[in-house]
């Protein structure tokens, strides 16, 4: 399979994200883990890039960052994978090779 | 610090708790400035309003979880907490989506009032004006 | 630096406050204030226990200033007074109290 992307940054403060979703090919993954959840959410300024990335990559957001924030996971933009650890293993082992937006 | 001089201190918070360390330290300068009796204000602008969202559960994450100790302000006399509206809309918060921050006014027998006051972008503006000192966290 | 308490060793930091809060019992405080040449009466476990649920509440060891006025409210004027607070541990409140009850050092204590 194609790449992984990892986005730790909180696309409010930082570009990260937005470079990624630039980036990132047909087929290819986003995680979103630490302050990057807070890109997972619905209705929030940036979900219609994030909804519209859906269109062409997978999109995962980790469970354990979303609820240290206190953010809910019902919340969470309908297309959206929330995994745990063990998801996030399973993500880096399935895909060819990882990308680290740091 | 009787006697001492009081400046008025505005703590500028800007960064979303756990994925750095910024929320934290800025909290312990604001318990350490409080302890000194200093006219303390906080500012809750672009991430850092996530700093205040309730529910906050690191159990999984393996981090302290310092949402808790916000409700520790109001002892310290620390009652001026302003978090800036546009920053809320942006993320899809309204102050439902916040810890309800309280502190007990002395001066109108011990009533429970609300710590929290949202502000505009030019109120913002305003309040760092009005300080002698503002730090940006 | 530890403590020994009933045969069991307390990590400590090199002030004497016990490293892992969850690991406290009562005789860890007794322990602490034995060696400090303390003795623990009714008044002093009132405050040790107060200090033990704020730090549950709110996660942080409150100030002398918050904390004399807490137990005002809580236990009466007489006692919500630091003359009656440093009587108690001449050490310092927070700091003292603190340390027996197995609460890191308070932020803004110097």
């Amino acid at each position: 399979m194609g790449m992984l992307h990892v986005v730790n940054k909180s696309p409010f403060e930082k570009t990260s994200l937005d470079s990624c979703l630039v980036y990132a090919k047909e087929g290819a993954a986003i995680l979103l883990i630490e302050d990057a959840v807070y890109a997972a959410l619905k209705d929030t300024a940036v979900a219609d890039k994030v909804r519209a990335a859906l269109k062409k990559c997978k999109v995962y957001a980790l469970e354990p960052d979303i609820k240290a924030r206190g953010m809910e996971v019902a919340k969470v933009i309908d297309g959206i994978d929330v995994v745990n650890y063990g998801g996030f293993v399973d993500l880096a082992t399935a895909y060819d090779n990882v990308h680290s937006w740091v | 610090m009787e006697g001492g001089v009081v400046k008025k201190f505005l703590y500028v918070n800007r960064r979303a708790p756990y994925g750095s360390i910024y929320a934290l330290e800025s909290l312990e300068v604001v318990l350490i400035g409080a302890a000194f009796e200093q006219d303390v204000s906080l500012l809750f602008v672009d991430d850092g309003v996530y700093q205040l969202k309730k529910g906050q559960d690191t159990s999984g994450v393996e981090m302290k979880n310092f949402s808790p100790t916000y409700n520790a302000l109001g002892d310290y006399d620390v009652n001026k907490i302003y978090v800036d509206q546009e920053s809320l809309e942006k993320r899809n918060l309204t102050t439902d989506d916040l810890m309800a921050l309280t502190y007990e006014d002395e001066d109108d027998d011990y009533a429970e009032k609300p710590s929290i006051r949202v502000i505009s972008r030019d109120e913002v503006a305003d309040l760092m004006e009005e300080q002698d000192v503002v730090l940006s966290f | 630096m530890a403590i020994e308490v009933n045969g069991k060793m307390y990590e400590t930091d090199e002030e004497g406050y016990l490293a892992n809060l969850n690991e406290w019992t009562k005789e860890i405080g007794e322990a602490m204030a034995v060696a400090d040449n303390a003795d623990l009466s009714e008044s002093h476990w009132e405050v040790i226990n107060f200090l033990r649920e704020y730090y549950d509440e709110y996660q942080i060891a409150p100030a002398v200033r918050v904390l004399t006025k807490a137990i005002g409210k809580k236990f009466g004027k007489d006692k919500g007074n630091s003359k009656y607070l440093y009587e108690l541990f001449p050490y310092g409140p927070a700091k003292q109290a603190c340390k027996y009850a197995g609460l890191p050092k308070p932020t803004g204590c110097v």
